[in-house]
């Protein structure tokens, strides 16, 4: 039921959120078109964030109560935030080739969601190498809490990291930000929040079953 | 004796007697300083920018070498689980093992330092006791951080290799802190670089204590 | 009513959904010697282990000498002594070396005069300055015993220490077993082999699929017919 509701809401608020982006909001003076992209950059690195503070709170919770599904939880908050910071990795990267004529740059922004996207890979991997169900949880969640305490180490640090020479920041040119932007900028965060609930929702339904299943698995091969 | 000091008084003997970890550590750490050195033709202005990096990269790698060897040590006839055995808290364990880490690690870099110095070179004065202080502190907070992830990385299939797919996304803050210090002091711009000290400071104290917390999941079976 | 050595009460462990044990309630008193026996998997390793601090349990009360393991683990520590087939020794240690540790690790003041008995009482005297690299099996498990005495401690607890050990060093732990009891020590061991264990205990048990299924005087006959139902392993009569 609440997947169904999940859905609708998601699937209502993206739509008008698309017409939005591309026909409502103005065109921006300096960079032209391809500034709508800021509309996706800016909510996908949102849910990179929430997604490392929901980790954070799985790894708490599993640690304190030992709670297999908190383990989950903080598994599939992960997930969704290697989606959304790679995306947004994209995002910025397909922004910078036709404004700044460069793939990449060590951008605070860009590198602080690169380190980001480096710790929730790791985590992946960390959990790739652990077959015992326990331990996978215990040694992940130990790592993802550590991770997580990184992140407010990391904004500082590069943040703080002044750059030799001038470096194209990747974000909206200077000056207030237009009424009509700003509005559009709302509408696709709220589209998107839902879009991460509902597929957090998906997520967490499709991984109590593949335990499940390792379970059903486990005692079949048991009595082989 | 405290018990966690008897532990990092027995790495000490040990190492004495084999020295494998610390030659290897140090030799390692050395090598990257020389590889650079091939690897960049840079011109001397050029060569004082990136100094920094490669001291940073070497300690970072060496780091991670003596870690796995630290750990690699407890994990031989599961002499680790003699240690959770004792009448000591699994936290007392991690501090002893931290400090064990720490104090090799600068063992190493009073080689390292001294052949960065030389082959920069750099004067061996105030300048290069700034360096050392800094390196002190950054190595400090790799420890603190690389004790429990050698703990957690062994736990994997992957064992050792595990290790820098887990450290080095998390020490970017403290590398970064490092070679921004240790450039500023080279050009002289020393007030700066205490907000690093802060930052590589408070990066200790928050691992330090998170981890103490958190090690008996690292370790328990 | 007396302190018990070791009161375990409704243990239980799960290993993510297979359970090693599922309910296991046992009071050993002080000067027991308790044989615990089973079949592979049974659950024996995983109950001392528990009672060791290795590993939690998932659910249950352990109390060792009268202290809550959960609640003062380093406290129950002191008391106990664990010996498995690890012996937790360090190879460029000497065993001198090897025992200094861990009587600093225990809190004990440094005493060559102790150290040299207990190396003395193993038969290791003559090579209490060699790094242990070399050693034997049989000179490892020496030097483990002599660890786990090392620190005097009350409540020994033993998983299959008998496994791979050549006949002198069978009768060097028969000996030191026998000692512990004399001194008042309580023992609670661990084996697959009826005899031996049944050799000095007071009382045997058996564990099966995680649960006490037997427990009685070791002069108990009907341990041998219970042996031969759990544990199956052809029991000479």
């Amino acid at each position: 039921m609440r997947s169904k509701v999940l859905a609708v809401l998601s699937l209502a608020s993206m739509i008008p959120t698309l017409y939005m982006i591309f026909f409502f909001a103005p065109t921006e003076v300096t960079m032209g078109n391809i500034q709508r992209i800021f509309y996706f950059h800016v909510p996908l690195a949102t849910g990179g964030y929430v997604s490392a503070l929901l980790l954070f709170v799985g790894c708490v919770m599993f640690l304190t109560k030992r709670d297999l599904k908190w383990d989950r939880f903080g598994a599939c908050a992960a997930e969704l935030g290697v989606v959304f910071v790679s995306a947004q990795i994209v995002t910025g990267m397909i922004w910078a080739k036709p404004v700044w004529g460069i793939w990449w740059t060590f951008d605070a922004r860009l590198t602080l969601q690169l380190v980001l996207d480096l710790i929730f890979i790791a985590y992946f991997m960390l959990r790739a190498y652990l077959p015992d169900r326990e331990k996978r949880a215990k040694l992940s969640s130990v790592f993802g809490l550590l991770g997580m305490v990184d992140v407010p180490f990391n904004y500082f640090a590069i943040y703080m990291f002044p750059t030799q020479h001038p470096q194209p920041v990747l974000g909206p040119a200077g000056g207030g930000v237009d009424a009509d932007m700003g509005t559009t900028l709302t509408v696709s965060f709220i589209a998107f929040g839902f879009l991460y609930a509902y597929l957090l929702d998906r997520r967490l339904a499709i991984a109590r079953v593949e335990e499940e299943i390792d379970y059903l698995k486990q005692v079949v091969f048991a009595h082989e | 004796m405290r018990p966690a000091a008897a532990i990092v008084v027995k790495d000490i003997v040990i190492e004495m007697r084999s020295k494998e970890s610390l030659s290897s550590t140090t030799m390692f750490g050395v090598l990257v300083l020389v590889i650079f050195n091939f690897a960049f033709e840079p011109s001397s202005l050029e060569r004082a920018l990136i100094a920094p990096g490669t001291l940073w990269v070497a300690i970072s790698f060496a780091a991670i070498l003596g870690l796995n060897r630290s750990l690699a040590m407890e994990i031989d006839n599961d002499c680790l689980q003699g240690l959770l055995l004792a009448p000591l808290s699994r936290g007392d364990v991690y501090l002893g093992k931290v400090a064990s880490n720490f104090t090799f690690m600068i063992i190493a870099e009073l080689v390292i330092l001294p052949v960065f110095v030389i082959f920069n070179n750099l004067k061996f004065n105030l300048q290069f006791l700034e360096i050392a202080a800094i390196t002190c502190l950054a190595t400090f907070a790799i420890a603190s951080v690389g004790t429990i992830l050698s703990t957690i990385s062994a736990n994997t299939r992957m064992k050792e290799v595990m290790l820098p797919v887990l450290q080095i996304p998390l020490t970017v803050p403290v590398v970064i802190a490092a070679v921004d210090a240790t450039g500023r002091v080279l050009t002289g711009e020393t007030k700066e670089i205490s907000s690093w000290l802060y930052l590589l400071a408070g990066f200790s104290i928050v691992y330090l204590t998170v981890s103490y917390l958190v090690f008996e999941f690292a370790v328990e079976e | 009513m007396a302190t018990l050595a070791l009161e375990s009460e409704d243990i239980r462990k799960t290993f993510g959904q297979f359970t090693a044990l599922s309910g296991v309630t046992l009071a050993v008193q002080r000067g027991e010697f308790l044989t615990l026996f089973g079949r592979n998997g049974a659950g024996k390793t995983t109950f001392l282990k528990i009672a060791a601090t290795l590993v939690r349990a998932t659910h249950g009360k352990l109390r060792i000498e009268g202290i809550d393991i959960r609640e003062e683990p380093e406290r129950a520590r002191r008391h106990i002594g664990f010996l498995s087939h690890n012996t937790y020794l360090y190879r460029d240690l000497s065993p001198i070396e090897n025992l200094r540790f861990f009587g600093r690790l225990y809190g004990m003041p440094d005493s060559e005069e102790r150290i040299r008995k207990i190396l003395e009482r193993v038969g290791l005297e003559r090579r209490a300055s060699e790094p242990t690299r070399a050693f034997s099996r049989g000179l490892h498990q020496r030097l483990g015993l002599a660890r786990v005495m090392l620190h005097e401690p009350s409540v020994m607890l033993l998983d299959e220490p008998y496994t791979g050990l050549d006949a002198n060093a069978v009768e060097m732990l028969n000996q030191m077993l026998d000692e512990a009891v004399a001194q008042g020590k309580t023992v609670l061991l661990t084996t697959h082999d009826l005899e031996q264990g049944l050799r000095a205990a007071t009382r045997a048990a058996i564990i099966e699929r995680g649960k006490i299924v037997f427990a009685g005087d070791a002069k108990d006959t009907g341990i041998r017919e219970a042996y031969r139902q759990y544990v199956r392993m052809g029991v000479p009569r």
